[in-house]
Protein backbone atom coordinates (compact mmCIF):
# COMPACT_ATOMS: atom_id res chain seq x y z
CA UNK A 1 0.00 0.00 0.00
CA UNK A 2 1.11 3.42 -0.99
CA UNK A 3 2.54 5.71 1.63
CA UNK A 4 0.81 8.95 2.60
CA UNK A 5 3.68 11.42 2.46
CA UNK A 6 1.84 14.77 3.21
CA UNK A 7 -0.83 14.77 5.40
CA UNK A 8 -2.70 18.15 6.57
CA UNK A 9 -5.02 18.16 9.13
CA UNK A 10 -8.15 21.52 9.67
CA UNK A 11 -4.98 23.76 8.91
CA UNK A 12 -5.36 27.83 8.73
CA UNK A 13 -3.46 30.85 7.88
CA UNK A 14 -4.17 34.62 9.36
CA UNK A 15 -2.28 37.64 7.92
CA UNK A 16 -2.76 40.70 9.67
CA UNK A 17 -3.15 42.89 6.34
CA UNK A 18 -3.16 46.47 6.05
CA UNK A 19 -5.35 48.63 3.78
CA UNK A 20 -5.15 52.14 2.44
CA UNK A 21 -7.55 54.77 0.94
CA UNK A 22 -6.86 56.27 -1.99
CA UNK A 23 -6.01 59.82 -2.17
CA UNK A 24 -2.90 61.89 -0.46
CA UNK A 25 -5.76 62.09 2.62
CA UNK A 26 -5.25 58.35 2.89
CA UNK A 27 -1.80 58.14 2.29
CA UNK A 28 -1.44 60.44 5.24
CA UNK A 29 -3.89 58.58 6.89
CA UNK A 30 -2.26 55.31 6.23
CA UNK A 31 0.99 57.07 7.16
CA UNK A 32 -0.27 57.39 10.79
CA UNK A 33 -2.64 55.59 11.47
CA UNK A 34 -2.46 52.38 9.80
CA UNK A 35 -5.55 50.19 9.67
CA UNK A 36 -4.93 46.15 9.59
CA UNK A 37 -6.82 43.46 9.63
CA UNK A 38 -6.83 40.05 10.59
CA UNK A 39 -7.30 37.83 6.98
CA UNK A 40 -7.96 34.01 6.81
CA UNK A 41 -6.38 33.15 4.46
CA UNK A 42 -6.40 29.19 4.30
CA UNK A 43 -9.83 28.41 6.50
CA UNK A 44 -9.58 25.03 8.04
CA UNK A 45 -8.22 22.23 5.04
CA UNK A 46 -7.49 18.97 5.51
CA UNK A 47 -5.61 16.77 2.91
CA UNK A 48 -3.33 13.65 2.02
CA UNK A 49 -1.14 12.97 -0.31
CA UNK A 50 0.59 9.79 -1.33
CA UNK A 51 3.77 9.24 -2.14
CA UNK A 52 4.13 9.54 -6.19
CA UNK A 53 1.45 11.68 -6.79
CA UNK A 54 1.36 13.87 -8.81
CA UNK A 55 -1.56 17.25 -7.34
CA UNK A 56 -2.76 20.13 -9.26
CA UNK A 57 -3.45 22.66 -7.00
CA UNK A 58 -6.11 25.04 -8.47
CA UNK A 59 -7.68 28.06 -7.94
CA UNK A 60 -8.26 32.02 -8.82
CA UNK A 61 -5.07 34.41 -7.79
CA UNK A 62 -5.43 35.03 -4.42
CA UNK A 63 -6.82 31.96 -3.38
CA UNK A 64 -4.54 30.58 -1.32
CA UNK A 65 -2.71 27.97 -3.50
CA UNK A 66 0.97 29.48 -2.50
CA UNK A 67 0.01 29.64 1.06
CA UNK A 68 -0.59 26.25 1.27
CA UNK A 69 3.04 25.38 -0.93
CA UNK A 70 4.82 27.62 1.62
CA UNK A 71 3.29 26.31 4.47
CA UNK A 72 3.84 22.13 3.04
CA UNK A 73 7.62 23.38 2.52
CA UNK A 74 7.84 25.27 5.76
CA UNK A 75 7.93 28.39 5.06
CA UNK A 76 5.59 30.21 6.41
CA UNK A 77 4.32 28.33 9.64
CA UNK A 78 0.61 27.55 10.06
CA UNK A 79 -2.48 29.62 12.46
CA UNK A 80 -3.84 26.36 13.21
CA UNK A 81 -4.13 22.67 12.28
CA UNK A 82 -0.98 20.16 12.05
CA UNK A 83 1.07 19.44 8.73
CA UNK A 84 3.11 16.37 8.26
CA UNK A 85 5.46 16.50 5.14
CA UNK A 86 7.45 12.82 4.99
CA UNK A 87 7.29 12.68 8.60
CA UNK A 88 8.37 15.81 9.61
CA UNK A 89 7.20 19.02 10.74
CA UNK A 90 7.87 21.34 8.14
CA UNK A 91 8.21 24.97 9.96
CA UNK A 92 10.91 23.52 11.99
CA UNK A 93 12.74 23.34 8.92
CA UNK A 94 15.44 20.35 10.19
CA UNK A 95 18.18 19.34 7.69
CA UNK A 96 16.85 15.86 6.18
CA UNK A 97 13.52 17.75 5.38
CA UNK A 98 15.60 20.54 3.50
CA UNK A 99 17.44 17.27 1.71
CA UNK A 100 14.12 15.99 0.89
CA UNK A 101 12.17 18.80 -0.51
CA UNK A 102 12.81 21.56 -3.08
CA UNK A 103 10.88 24.58 -4.07
CA UNK A 104 10.39 26.21 -7.89
CA UNK A 105 8.71 29.09 -7.99
CA UNK A 106 8.27 30.24 -12.01
CA UNK A 107 8.41 33.79 -11.12
CA UNK A 108 11.65 34.22 -8.70
CA UNK A 109 15.19 32.77 -9.37
CA UNK A 110 17.96 31.66 -6.92
CA UNK A 111 20.57 31.27 -9.92
CA UNK A 112 23.00 33.79 -9.57
CA UNK A 113 22.56 36.30 -12.07
CA UNK A 114 26.16 37.15 -13.32
CA UNK A 115 27.09 34.00 -13.68
CA UNK A 116 27.37 30.55 -15.88
CA UNK A 117 24.33 28.39 -14.18
CA UNK A 118 27.02 25.48 -13.49
CA UNK A 119 28.38 27.53 -10.78
CA UNK A 120 25.17 27.69 -9.00
CA UNK A 121 24.48 23.87 -9.02
CA UNK A 122 28.03 23.99 -7.94
CA UNK A 123 27.34 25.98 -5.15
CA UNK A 124 24.40 24.04 -4.32
CA UNK A 125 26.11 20.84 -5.12
CA UNK A 126 28.43 22.01 -1.47
CA UNK A 127 25.75 23.14 0.37
CA UNK A 128 23.68 19.55 0.18
CA UNK A 129 27.41 18.22 0.78
CA UNK A 130 28.06 16.40 -2.11
CA UNK A 131 31.53 15.64 -3.69
CA UNK A 132 32.81 17.26 -6.74
CA UNK A 133 32.46 13.70 -8.24
CA UNK A 134 29.00 12.98 -7.45
CA UNK A 135 27.66 16.84 -8.35
CA UNK A 136 29.40 16.41 -11.77
CA UNK A 137 27.36 13.01 -12.18
CA UNK A 138 24.11 14.77 -11.48
CA UNK A 139 24.39 17.43 -13.25
CA UNK A 140 25.31 15.66 -16.46
CA UNK A 141 22.09 13.32 -16.04
CA UNK A 142 20.04 16.16 -15.45
CA UNK A 143 21.28 18.23 -17.87
CA UNK A 144 20.64 15.41 -20.23
CA UNK A 145 16.69 14.55 -18.81
CA UNK A 146 16.32 18.85 -19.63
CA UNK A 147 18.00 18.82 -22.61
CA UNK A 148 20.80 21.29 -21.44
CA UNK A 149 23.95 21.99 -23.19
CA UNK A 150 26.44 24.65 -23.67
CA UNK A 151 23.94 26.91 -21.83
CA UNK A 152 25.09 25.96 -18.36
CA UNK A 153 28.28 27.73 -19.33
CA UNK A 154 26.81 31.27 -20.98
CA UNK A 155 25.78 33.65 -17.50
CA UNK A 156 22.28 33.24 -16.59
CA UNK A 157 21.58 37.18 -17.52
CA UNK A 158 22.26 36.30 -21.25
CA UNK A 159 19.74 32.93 -21.46
CA UNK A 160 16.50 33.02 -22.43
CA UNK A 161 13.62 32.65 -20.12
CA UNK A 162 12.94 28.81 -20.96
CA UNK A 163 16.42 28.20 -20.53
CA UNK A 164 16.29 30.26 -17.69
CA UNK A 165 13.84 28.07 -16.21
CA UNK A 166 15.46 24.46 -16.98
CA UNK A 167 18.81 25.95 -15.53
CA UNK A 168 16.62 26.78 -12.42
CA UNK A 169 15.32 23.02 -12.18
CA UNK A 170 18.70 21.68 -12.24
CA UNK A 171 19.81 23.82 -9.26
CA UNK A 172 16.73 22.74 -7.28
CA UNK A 173 17.31 18.78 -8.09
CA UNK A 174 20.44 18.86 -7.78
CA UNK A 175 19.80 17.12 -4.62
CA UNK A 176 17.55 14.27 -5.93
CA UNK A 177 14.66 15.44 -3.61
CA UNK A 178 12.02 13.43 -3.13
CA UNK A 179 9.01 16.33 -2.66
CA UNK A 180 8.74 19.09 -5.52
CA UNK A 181 6.94 22.14 -4.51
CA UNK A 182 6.86 23.91 -8.36
CA UNK A 183 4.55 27.20 -7.81
CA UNK A 184 3.71 28.36 -11.49
CA UNK A 185 7.20 26.51 -13.23
CA UNK A 186 5.85 27.31 -16.71
CA UNK A 187 4.97 30.68 -15.73
CA UNK A 188 5.90 32.86 -19.06
CA UNK A 189 7.57 30.32 -21.09
CA UNK A 190 6.26 29.51 -24.33
CA UNK A 191 4.51 26.80 -25.79
CA UNK A 192 7.64 24.57 -26.54
CA UNK A 193 9.69 25.39 -23.26
CA UNK A 194 6.21 24.52 -21.44
CA UNK A 195 5.54 21.46 -23.34
CA UNK A 196 9.40 20.51 -22.84
CA UNK A 197 9.42 21.19 -18.68
CA UNK A 198 6.04 19.09 -18.45
CA UNK A 199 7.76 16.54 -20.10
CA UNK A 200 10.69 16.50 -17.66
CA UNK A 201 8.38 16.43 -14.81
CA UNK A 202 6.66 13.93 -16.23
CA UNK A 203 9.97 11.54 -16.65
CA UNK A 204 11.70 12.75 -13.24
CA UNK A 205 8.31 11.77 -11.55
CA UNK A 206 8.32 7.97 -13.35
CA UNK A 207 12.24 7.81 -12.63
CA UNK A 208 12.30 8.64 -8.97
CA UNK A 209 9.02 8.26 -7.84
CA UNK A 210 8.96 11.60 -6.65
CA UNK A 211 6.14 13.33 -5.28
CA UNK A 212 4.87 16.69 -7.46
CA UNK A 213 2.66 19.50 -5.74
CA UNK A 214 1.55 21.68 -8.62
CA UNK A 215 0.02 25.02 -8.88
CA UNK A 216 -0.70 26.18 -12.29
CA UNK A 217 -2.45 28.79 -14.43
CA UNK A 218 -1.89 26.87 -17.31
CA UNK A 219 -4.88 24.14 -17.65
CA UNK A 220 -2.42 22.22 -20.61
CA UNK A 221 0.21 21.63 -17.38
CA UNK A 222 -2.73 20.29 -14.70
CA UNK A 223 -4.43 18.15 -17.09
CA UNK A 224 -1.21 16.24 -18.79
CA UNK A 225 0.18 15.89 -15.04
CA UNK A 226 -2.23 16.04 -12.57
CA UNK A 227 -4.61 12.91 -12.10
CA UNK A 228 -5.50 14.43 -9.17
CA UNK A 229 -6.48 18.37 -8.45
CA UNK A 230 -7.01 20.10 -5.25
CA UNK A 231 -9.35 22.76 -5.69
CA UNK A 232 -8.67 26.07 -3.66
CA UNK A 233 -11.69 29.16 -3.19
CA UNK A 234 -11.17 31.91 -0.95
CA UNK A 235 -8.78 29.90 1.20
CA UNK A 236 -11.10 26.51 1.66
CA UNK A 237 -10.73 23.13 -0.69
CA UNK A 238 -13.59 23.32 -3.00
CA UNK A 239 -12.34 19.97 -4.67
CA UNK A 240 -10.47 17.02 -3.76
CA UNK A 241 -10.30 14.40 -6.50
CA UNK A 242 -9.52 12.98 -9.78
CA UNK A 243 -9.55 15.47 -12.38
CA UNK A 244 -11.43 13.16 -15.22
CA UNK A 245 -14.30 13.11 -12.47
CA UNK A 246 -14.46 16.87 -12.28
CA UNK A 247 -14.13 17.74 -15.75
CA UNK A 248 -17.13 14.78 -16.70
CA UNK A 249 -19.10 16.50 -13.71
CA UNK A 250 -18.61 19.82 -15.05
CA UNK A 251 -19.00 19.08 -18.83
CA UNK A 252 -21.41 16.53 -19.08
CA UNK A 253 -22.28 17.05 -22.55
CA UNK A 254 -20.00 17.17 -25.74
CA UNK A 255 -20.79 18.92 -29.21
CA UNK A 256 -20.65 16.92 -32.11
CA UNK A 257 -21.00 18.55 -35.76
CA UNK A 258 -22.13 16.33 -38.67
CA UNK A 259 -21.44 17.14 -41.85
CA UNK A 260 -24.11 15.67 -44.12
CA UNK A 261 -24.18 15.15 -47.76
CA UNK A 262 -27.33 17.31 -48.46
CA UNK A 263 -29.01 20.05 -46.40
CA UNK A 264 -31.83 17.69 -46.93
CA UNK A 265 -30.43 14.96 -44.76
CA UNK A 266 -29.52 18.10 -42.36
CA UNK A 267 -33.29 19.21 -41.81
CA UNK A 268 -34.19 15.52 -41.39
CA UNK A 269 -31.36 14.85 -38.18
CA UNK A 270 -32.51 18.68 -37.21
CA UNK A 271 -36.24 16.86 -36.76
CA UNK A 272 -34.65 13.52 -35.24
CA UNK A 273 -34.70 14.84 -31.78
CA UNK A 274 -31.66 15.89 -30.70
CA UNK A 275 -30.73 19.02 -29.29
CA UNK A 276 -29.78 21.15 -31.35
CA UNK A 277 -26.76 23.78 -30.62
CA UNK A 278 -26.43 24.98 -34.39
CA UNK A 279 -27.32 24.70 -37.97
CA UNK A 280 -25.78 26.18 -40.86
CA UNK A 281 -26.88 24.54 -44.65
CA UNK A 282 -25.22 20.95 -44.28
CA UNK A 283 -23.61 21.54 -40.93
CA UNK A 284 -25.25 20.90 -37.92
CA UNK A 285 -24.17 21.07 -34.26
CA UNK A 286 -25.65 18.70 -31.86
CA UNK A 287 -24.98 18.39 -28.03
CA UNK A 288 -25.12 14.37 -26.65
CA UNK A 289 -24.46 13.75 -22.94
CA UNK A 290 -21.63 12.26 -22.12
CA UNK A 291 -23.21 8.56 -21.22
CA UNK A 292 -25.46 8.40 -24.52
CA UNK A 293 -22.67 9.24 -27.03
CA UNK A 294 -21.78 5.82 -28.70
CA UNK A 295 -25.84 4.92 -28.97
CA UNK A 296 -26.59 8.12 -30.17
CA UNK A 297 -23.82 8.11 -32.92
CA UNK A 298 -24.67 4.66 -33.91
CA UNK A 299 -28.02 5.80 -34.91
CA UNK A 300 -26.64 8.90 -36.64
CA UNK A 301 -24.57 6.41 -38.66
CA UNK A 302 -27.36 4.25 -39.57
CA UNK A 303 -29.81 6.77 -40.54
CA UNK A 304 -27.93 9.58 -41.97
CA UNK A 305 -26.19 10.41 -45.16
CA UNK A 306 -23.04 11.60 -43.38
CA UNK A 307 -20.04 13.09 -45.18
CA UNK A 308 -17.88 13.96 -41.97
CA UNK A 309 -18.20 13.98 -38.45
CA UNK A 310 -16.10 15.89 -35.26
CA UNK A 311 -16.63 15.54 -31.77
CA UNK A 312 -15.68 18.42 -29.49
CA UNK A 313 -14.48 18.74 -26.20
CA UNK A 314 -15.33 21.93 -24.32
CA UNK A 315 -12.53 24.34 -23.95
CA UNK A 316 -10.58 23.09 -20.58
CA UNK A 317 -9.96 26.57 -19.32
CA UNK A 318 -13.82 27.43 -19.59
CA UNK A 319 -14.89 24.38 -17.05
CA UNK A 320 -11.85 24.46 -14.88
CA UNK A 321 -13.08 28.51 -15.01
CA UNK A 322 -16.33 27.68 -13.26
CA UNK A 323 -14.51 25.81 -10.38
CA UNK A 324 -12.59 28.27 -9.36
CA UNK A 325 -15.80 31.01 -8.51
CA UNK A 326 -17.17 28.12 -6.90
CA UNK A 327 -17.59 27.19 -3.07
CA UNK A 328 -17.99 23.22 -3.32
CA UNK A 329 -17.79 20.09 -5.79
CA UNK A 330 -19.37 17.62 -4.53
CA UNK A 331 -18.65 14.78 -7.20
CA UNK B 1 27.30 21.98 12.88
CA UNK B 2 29.46 20.52 10.42
CA UNK B 3 32.25 22.88 10.04
CA UNK B 4 34.17 20.96 7.07
CA UNK B 5 30.49 21.34 5.06
CA UNK B 6 30.83 25.27 6.11
CA UNK B 7 34.04 25.68 4.92
CA UNK B 8 33.56 23.88 1.53
CA UNK B 9 30.45 26.55 1.19
CA UNK B 10 32.42 29.54 2.19
CA UNK B 11 35.12 28.61 -0.24
CA UNK B 12 32.16 28.24 -3.14
CA UNK B 13 30.58 31.80 -1.97
CA UNK B 14 33.60 33.13 -2.10
CA UNK B 15 35.26 31.91 -5.58
CA UNK B 16 31.60 32.99 -7.04
CA UNK B 17 31.19 36.05 -6.00
CA UNK B 18 34.61 36.87 -6.65
CA UNK B 19 33.91 35.80 -10.01
CA UNK B 20 30.47 37.84 -9.74
CA UNK B 21 32.74 41.00 -9.09
CA UNK B 22 35.19 40.41 -11.92
CA UNK B 23 32.68 40.34 -14.58
CA UNK B 24 32.63 43.93 -14.24
CA UNK B 25 36.33 45.45 -14.45
CA UNK B 26 35.33 49.30 -14.49
CA UNK B 27 33.43 48.66 -11.73
CA UNK B 28 36.43 47.44 -9.42
CA UNK B 29 38.34 50.26 -10.59
CA UNK B 30 36.42 53.24 -9.74
CA UNK B 31 35.86 51.16 -6.38
CA UNK B 32 38.96 50.88 -5.65
CA UNK B 33 40.01 54.78 -6.71
CA UNK B 34 37.21 55.80 -4.38
CA UNK B 35 38.82 54.02 -0.99
CA UNK B 36 42.24 55.49 -1.45
CA UNK B 37 40.53 58.18 -1.78
CA UNK B 38 38.61 58.02 0.70
CA UNK B 39 41.35 57.23 3.23
CA UNK B 40 43.48 60.60 1.78
CA UNK B 41 40.11 62.84 2.53
CA UNK B 42 39.67 61.60 6.00
CA UNK B 43 43.35 61.83 7.13
CA UNK B 44 42.99 65.29 5.89
CA UNK B 45 39.84 65.81 7.63
CA UNK B 46 41.71 64.45 10.88
CA UNK B 47 45.00 67.20 10.43
CA UNK B 48 42.26 69.87 9.94
CA UNK B 49 40.67 69.28 13.29
CA UNK B 50 44.68 68.98 14.75
CA UNK B 51 46.01 72.13 13.15
CA UNK B 52 45.34 74.90 15.88
CA UNK B 53 45.49 72.34 18.91
CA UNK B 54 47.64 69.82 19.08
CA UNK B 55 45.50 67.84 21.34
CA UNK B 56 42.03 66.35 20.95
CA UNK B 57 40.24 65.09 24.27
CA UNK B 58 43.83 63.85 24.75
CA UNK B 59 44.76 62.35 21.86
CA UNK B 60 47.76 63.42 20.04
CA UNK B 61 47.39 63.93 15.99
CA UNK B 62 49.75 60.94 15.84
CA UNK B 63 47.95 58.87 18.13
CA UNK B 64 44.60 59.80 16.75
CA UNK B 65 45.83 58.13 13.35
CA UNK B 66 45.52 54.77 14.94
CA UNK B 67 41.87 55.05 15.44
CA UNK B 68 41.76 56.17 11.73
CA UNK B 69 43.43 52.80 10.69
CA UNK B 70 41.05 50.71 13.07
CA UNK B 71 38.15 52.67 10.80
CA UNK B 72 39.69 51.86 7.66
CA UNK B 73 40.58 48.57 8.78
CA UNK B 74 36.48 48.11 9.73
CA UNK B 75 34.90 49.94 7.30
CA UNK B 76 36.78 47.72 4.43
CA UNK B 77 35.60 45.03 6.53
CA UNK B 78 32.16 46.88 6.24
CA UNK B 79 32.32 47.19 2.55
CA UNK B 80 33.94 44.15 1.60
CA UNK B 81 31.49 41.62 3.93
CA UNK B 82 28.65 43.46 5.52
CA UNK B 83 28.00 46.03 2.69
CA UNK B 84 27.07 43.44 0.17
CA UNK B 85 25.16 41.09 2.22
CA UNK B 86 23.41 42.81 5.19
CA UNK B 87 21.84 45.27 2.61
CA UNK B 88 20.77 42.31 0.33
CA UNK B 89 18.39 40.81 3.21
CA UNK B 90 16.03 44.07 2.80
CA UNK B 91 16.23 43.25 -0.65
CA UNK B 92 15.62 39.07 0.02
CA UNK B 93 12.74 39.73 2.50
CA UNK B 94 10.70 42.63 -0.12
CA UNK B 95 11.13 40.13 -3.07
CA UNK B 96 10.72 36.68 -1.05
CA UNK B 97 13.71 35.30 -2.51
CA UNK B 98 14.63 34.65 1.28
CA UNK B 99 12.51 31.39 0.35
CA UNK B 100 15.62 29.64 -1.34
CA UNK B 101 17.68 30.73 1.77
CA UNK B 102 15.85 29.16 4.42
CA UNK B 103 14.78 25.75 1.96
CA UNK B 104 18.65 25.17 2.53
CA UNK B 105 20.21 22.42 4.54
CA UNK B 106 22.27 25.54 6.12
CA UNK B 107 21.98 27.97 8.76
CA UNK B 108 20.69 30.81 6.86
CA UNK B 109 22.51 33.65 9.00
CA UNK B 110 25.80 31.83 8.08
CA UNK B 111 24.10 31.87 4.08
CA UNK B 112 22.74 35.67 4.19
CA UNK B 113 25.72 36.93 6.20
CA UNK B 114 28.67 35.54 3.52
CA UNK B 115 27.29 34.56 0.54
CA UNK B 116 28.67 38.05 -1.19
CA UNK B 117 31.77 39.37 -1.24
CA UNK B 118 32.97 43.20 -2.69
CA UNK B 119 36.90 42.64 -3.67
CA UNK B 120 37.31 46.19 -3.79
CA UNK B 121 36.86 46.40 0.30
CA UNK B 122 40.54 44.23 0.33
CA UNK B 123 41.98 47.24 -0.76
CA UNK B 124 40.59 49.47 2.27
CA UNK B 125 41.44 46.68 4.62
CA UNK B 126 45.52 46.75 3.52
CA UNK B 127 45.29 50.63 3.59
CA UNK B 128 44.17 50.51 7.05
CA UNK B 129 46.78 47.72 8.06
CA UNK B 130 49.77 50.13 6.75
CA UNK B 131 48.02 52.66 8.25
CA UNK B 132 48.37 50.86 11.23
CA UNK B 133 51.76 49.97 10.92
CA UNK B 134 52.72 53.00 10.19
CA UNK B 135 50.96 54.42 13.38
CA UNK B 136 52.83 51.88 15.35
CA UNK B 137 56.39 53.15 13.95
CA UNK B 138 55.66 56.75 14.68
CA UNK B 139 54.01 55.95 18.19
CA UNK B 140 57.11 53.65 18.94
CA UNK B 141 54.85 50.59 19.96
CA UNK B 142 56.61 47.48 20.70
CA UNK B 143 54.99 44.80 19.20
CA UNK B 144 54.50 41.36 21.82
CA UNK B 145 52.63 38.69 22.02
CA UNK B 146 50.17 40.34 24.69
CA UNK B 147 49.55 43.22 22.66
CA UNK B 148 49.06 41.69 19.37
CA UNK B 149 46.96 39.17 21.06
CA UNK B 150 45.06 42.06 22.79
CA UNK B 151 44.90 44.20 19.76
CA UNK B 152 43.08 40.76 18.11
CA UNK B 153 40.89 40.39 20.45
CA UNK B 154 39.61 44.06 20.86
CA UNK B 155 39.24 44.15 16.86
CA UNK B 156 37.17 40.78 16.54
CA UNK B 157 35.01 42.17 19.09
CA UNK B 158 34.61 45.25 17.07
CA UNK B 159 33.99 43.46 14.00
CA UNK B 160 31.59 41.45 16.10
CA UNK B 161 29.58 44.63 17.48
CA UNK B 162 29.60 46.10 14.16
CA UNK B 163 28.30 43.36 12.72
CA UNK B 164 25.95 42.48 15.38
CA UNK B 165 24.38 45.86 15.24
CA UNK B 166 23.84 45.63 11.03
CA UNK B 167 22.03 42.70 11.17
CA UNK B 168 19.93 43.58 13.58
CA UNK B 169 18.74 46.50 12.19
CA UNK B 170 18.80 44.34 8.63
CA UNK B 171 16.32 41.85 10.62
CA UNK B 172 13.89 44.41 11.73
CA UNK B 173 12.61 44.68 7.42
CA UNK B 174 10.99 41.27 8.42
CA UNK B 175 8.01 43.79 10.09
CA UNK B 176 8.80 46.67 8.23
CA UNK B 177 10.29 45.23 5.09
CA UNK B 178 12.38 48.86 4.38
CA UNK B 179 14.77 49.50 6.75
CA UNK B 180 17.49 51.07 4.11
CA UNK B 181 17.55 54.65 6.34
CA UNK B 182 18.05 52.52 9.29
CA UNK B 183 21.34 51.03 8.20
CA UNK B 184 22.34 54.51 6.55
CA UNK B 185 22.00 55.83 9.85
CA UNK B 186 24.30 53.58 11.50
CA UNK B 187 26.83 53.80 8.93
CA UNK B 188 26.72 57.49 9.69
CA UNK B 189 27.61 56.94 13.03
CA UNK B 190 30.35 55.22 12.43
CA UNK B 191 31.93 57.64 10.86
CA UNK B 192 32.30 59.18 14.42
CA UNK B 193 34.10 56.32 15.81
CA UNK B 194 37.11 57.79 13.33
CA UNK B 195 37.43 60.32 16.19
CA UNK B 196 38.63 59.59 19.96
CA UNK B 197 36.25 58.99 22.35
CA UNK B 198 37.09 61.48 24.61
CA UNK B 199 36.98 64.10 22.14
CA UNK B 200 32.77 64.44 22.60
CA UNK B 201 30.92 65.59 25.59
CA UNK B 202 29.96 63.79 28.48
CA UNK B 203 26.41 62.97 27.41
CA UNK B 204 27.75 62.04 23.93
CA UNK B 205 30.18 59.71 25.61
CA UNK B 206 27.33 57.66 27.05
CA UNK B 207 25.24 57.55 24.35
CA UNK B 208 28.08 56.69 22.01
CA UNK B 209 28.94 53.89 24.33
CA UNK B 210 25.40 52.31 25.83
CA UNK B 211 23.06 52.70 23.81
CA UNK B 212 25.71 52.74 20.26
CA UNK B 213 28.38 51.19 21.08
CA UNK B 214 30.66 52.98 18.50
CA UNK B 215 33.11 53.79 21.08
CA UNK B 216 33.91 49.96 22.10
CA UNK B 217 34.52 49.63 18.21
CA UNK B 218 37.53 51.99 17.82
CA UNK B 219 38.18 53.87 20.55
CA UNK B 220 39.26 50.56 22.65
CA UNK B 221 41.31 48.99 19.95
CA UNK B 222 43.05 52.32 19.40
CA UNK B 223 43.64 52.06 23.67
CA UNK B 224 45.34 49.12 23.28
CA UNK B 225 47.51 49.78 20.50
CA UNK B 226 48.88 52.97 22.63
CA UNK B 227 49.12 51.29 26.10
CA UNK B 228 46.60 53.03 27.61
CA UNK B 229 43.73 50.06 28.05
CA UNK B 230 42.18 49.00 30.58
CA UNK B 231 41.72 45.27 31.79
CA UNK B 232 38.17 45.88 32.53
CA UNK B 233 37.30 47.84 29.60
CA UNK B 234 38.28 44.71 27.30
CA UNK B 235 36.63 42.21 29.42
CA UNK B 236 33.52 44.99 29.15
CA UNK B 237 34.45 45.07 25.09
CA UNK B 238 34.01 41.22 24.83
CA UNK B 239 31.23 40.82 27.14
CA UNK B 240 29.05 43.68 24.87
CA UNK B 241 30.42 41.95 21.65
CA UNK B 242 29.12 38.54 22.96
CA UNK B 243 25.61 39.68 24.27
CA UNK B 244 25.27 41.87 20.87
CA UNK B 245 25.81 38.90 18.87
CA UNK B 246 23.94 36.54 20.84
CA UNK B 247 21.19 38.72 21.01
CA UNK B 248 21.39 39.18 17.25
CA UNK B 249 21.24 35.82 16.49
CA UNK B 250 18.65 34.96 19.04
CA UNK B 251 16.50 38.23 17.01
CA UNK B 252 16.93 36.37 13.72
CA UNK B 253 15.51 33.08 14.74
CA UNK B 254 12.81 34.65 16.17
CA UNK B 255 11.91 37.15 13.38
CA UNK B 256 11.81 33.89 11.15
CA UNK B 257 8.82 32.68 12.62
CA UNK B 258 6.74 36.40 11.47
CA UNK B 259 8.12 35.77 8.29
CA UNK B 260 5.62 35.55 5.60
CA UNK B 261 7.49 35.37 2.13
CA UNK B 262 6.29 38.10 -0.46
CA UNK B 263 3.22 37.20 -2.70
CA UNK B 264 4.08 35.36 -5.72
Amino acid sequence: MVQNIIDVRNLSKSFDISSKEPGIKGTIKHFFRRKTKNLKVIKDISFEIKEGEIVGFLGANGAGKTTILKMLCGLIYPSEGSISVSGYLPFRRKENFLKNITLIMGQKQQLIWDLPPIESFYLNASIYDLDKLEAKKRIKKLSDMLELDEEIFIPVRKLSLGQRMKSELLAALIHEPNILFLDEPTLGLDINAQRNLRKFLQKYNKETNATICLTSHYMKDITSLCKRVICVHEGSISYDGKLDLLLKKLSPVKDILIVCRSEEDAIKLEKYGFTVKNKIKNEITIKIENNSITSSLKTILNNFDIEDLFINEPPIDEIIGKVLIKKDYDI
Amino acid sequence: MNISKYLKVYKKFLHTSLASELEYKTNILVDLITAILSLIGSIFLLSIFFQNNGYIGGWKFEQALIIQAIYTILNGITNTWFNPNLTEIVKHIREGTLDFVLLKPIDSQFFISLKKLNPSGFLEIILGFFLLFFCIRINQINLNLSFLTLSLITISCSICILYSLWFFISTTTIWFVKTWNATEVLRSFLYIGRFPLNSFSFSLRIFFSIFIPIAFITTIPSEVFLGLSQSWKILLEVIVASVFFITSRKFWLFALKFYSSASS
